[in-house]
């Protein structure tokens, strides 16, 4: 495998606290409005940002890692306010706002199935079980929308080879934590809950595969999944469950939710694949947020397909979307 | 009432607050208020203010009748161009942003995805409404001839409603809304249809003169 070392971001280069507005964007936002009269400056400057407001701790002593994108970081304004977490409602922004008072304190996440030791850890014990490693991922929704996160955990090998998985042990299932009372919005949500999702066992041992628990350098926002979560920067990234309670390595292949809603759009491995478009939209390319414009070319496995494509080597990725 | 309703002010005043969901965005767009993806939320504001003022115009009707205020009706071309115009903002935010112009993937997607495909015959056939909304093309056409024409909106808020259905990925509450809204006020006016006297009464009735103007139902 060939990763390439990109040089070491600090994460004071990395994060424009606060509130952003790209100027070069919203004046092609006015495109959309020719022929009117600009609402002024003074007018503008009347108007306060938004806030973003979720308890957050700093997280100390990571690492930067090779497989980290010397991309430019999304600001976190957006990956914190822009989430699909329909558990707190459908639209983007609902999750920044109904995820506030979700409860993450005290959690437990069940590693379970086909493995010699399963066992429960608590949060405390996640976040010391590795060095916490900085990776700076691309990270591409089925929705043809993209952003750079800079997120903190380790690879997910290292919790599974703990409990180590036996020979049977072909595919990892995961659950979201699922709670009506504390996601009264769940009704509509559309699918049915709690979120499953999976992966077959080599791609969850594959080292890109993130157990992830922080991000921006600080604990995740509970709207981005927390406490803990996985990041698959190769698949879209409904692939990559949040707020995980359960574990369970399994024989059969598990049922995923999005493939349980609609099979005919999503399917089981959802790799990022410009050539397979989705049935209601192209794949083949995508707007880095917060940009207008839908013209970043989409890269086949997210640009990881140095890392990823050997494990699909002889499978029709046509068939297997 | 019927001062208010007949004043040239009034309807400079709708005209206006016609205008204020356009402002408000011009607003937003400056600061910073639209969010993580500005362009899904420019195409989502203006697709939603499509509907709704393709429903304004189709609540016209019913409500001079109802309310029995036929001045009314002196508001219902406005209200129906800015339909048009709102669906012109939102077709320009897709073929800019979404499309970047690309005519291949425009192409594609008009004739393969079907939510596109409806949704874009739904704006095409708001089209020839605009272009004969004037009182001169009323006259060429004739009355009734015009009026029919001017039924293509019930197909056009048909369009928009499964066009907002088909686009959702599993959330169907809000076009769950449009649909009954779009429901309520075509139900009415099949209601009307089948409810009326029959015609040769009706012709004889000479206090429905109003029903007789230039810009029939």
């Amino acid at each position: 495998m060939l990763v390439k070392r990109s040089p070491d971001l600090k994460y004071s280069d990395v994060t424009p606290r606060g509130i952003y507005l790209n100027r070069r964007n919203f004046l092609y936002g006015l495109g959309l409005a020719s022929g009117l009269a600009l609402a002024g400056k003074g007018l503008a400057d009347l108007v306060s940002p938004p806030v973003r407001a979720y308890a957050s701790t700093k997280l100390q002593g990571m690492s930067g890692s090779p497989f980290s994108t010397t991309e430019k970081i999304t600001p976190e304004q957006v990956v914190t306010t822009y989430n699909n977490y329909y558990e707190f409602g459908t639209d983007k922004g609902d999750p920044a706002k109904n995820a506030q008072k979700f409860v993450t304190s005290p959690w437990m996440v069940s590693v379970e199935g086909e493995c010699a030791k399963p066992r429960k850890f608590s949060m405390d014990e996640i976040l010391k079980l590795a060095p916490l490693e900085e990776r700076i991922y691309r990270h591409r929704c089925v929705e043809a929308w993209s952003i750079v996160v800079p997120w903190v955990g380790y690879s997910f090998s290292t919790i599974a080879k703990l409990v180590e998985p036996n020979s049977n042990a072909h595919y990892v299932a995961f659950e979201s934590y699922f709670d009506k009372k504390q996601m009264p919005l769940w009704g509509r949500a559309g699918i049915d809950l709690p979120y499953v999702e999976g992966l077959r066992i080599d791609e969850a041992m594959h080292p890109l595969t993130l157990l992830g628990v922080g991000m921006y350098g600080e604990t995740l926002p509970n709207q981005d999944g927390a406490p803990v979560r996985m990041v698959i920067p190769w698949k879209y990234g409904f692939k990559s469950v949040k707020s995980i309670v359960k574990i369970k390595f399994v024989k059969d292949q598990p049922p995923t939710t999005w493939n349980i809603t609609n099979a005919h759009e999503y399917g089981f491995y959802s790799n990022v694949n410009p050539k397979v478009d989705h049935p209601r939209w192209s794949q083949a390319k995508e707007v880095r947020l917060p940009g207008f414009f839908k013209n970043t070319p989409t890269q086949m496995f997210n640009g990881y397909a140095d890392q990823v494509a050997s494990l699909y080597n002889g499978m029709d990725l046509k068939k297997n979307y | 009432m019927n001062s208010i309703l007949t004043s040239k002010w009034t309807k400079a005043l709708v005209f206006l607050i016609c205008l204020v969901p356009l402002g408000v965005l011009i607003w937003e767009a400056f600061n910073g208020g639209l969010g993580s993806n500005p362009t899904q939320f420019l195409e989502h504001a203006t697709g939603d203010w499509t509907l709704r003022f393709v429903a304004i115009t189709l609540a016209v009707t019913p409500l001079r009748k109802l309310l029995r205020q036929p001045q009314l009706i002196r508001f219902r071309r406005m209200l129906g161009l800015f339909a048009f115009f709102y669906g012109c903002c939102h077709l320009s935010v897709y073929l800019t942003f979404d499309q970047v112009f690309d005519l291949h993937g425009i192409y594609a997607d008009v004739l393969k995805r079907r939510y596109i495909t409806v949704g874009f015959t739904g704006f095409v056939l708001m089209i020839p409404l605009a272009l004969t909304s004037t009182a001169g093309w009323i006259r060429r056409i004739g009355g009734k001839r015009w009026s029919m024409l001017h039924r293509l909106i019930y197909l056009t808020a048909v369009a928009g409603v499964i066009h907002f259905w088909w686009l959702v990925k599993s959330d169907i509450h809000l076009p769950v809304e449009y649909a009954t809204v779009m429901a309520i006020l075509l139900g009415w006016r099949v209601y009307e249809h089948y409810s009326k006297p029959a015609r040769p009464a009706r012709a004889a009735t000479p206090a429905r003169k109003e029903q007789t103007s230039v810009v029939p139902d």
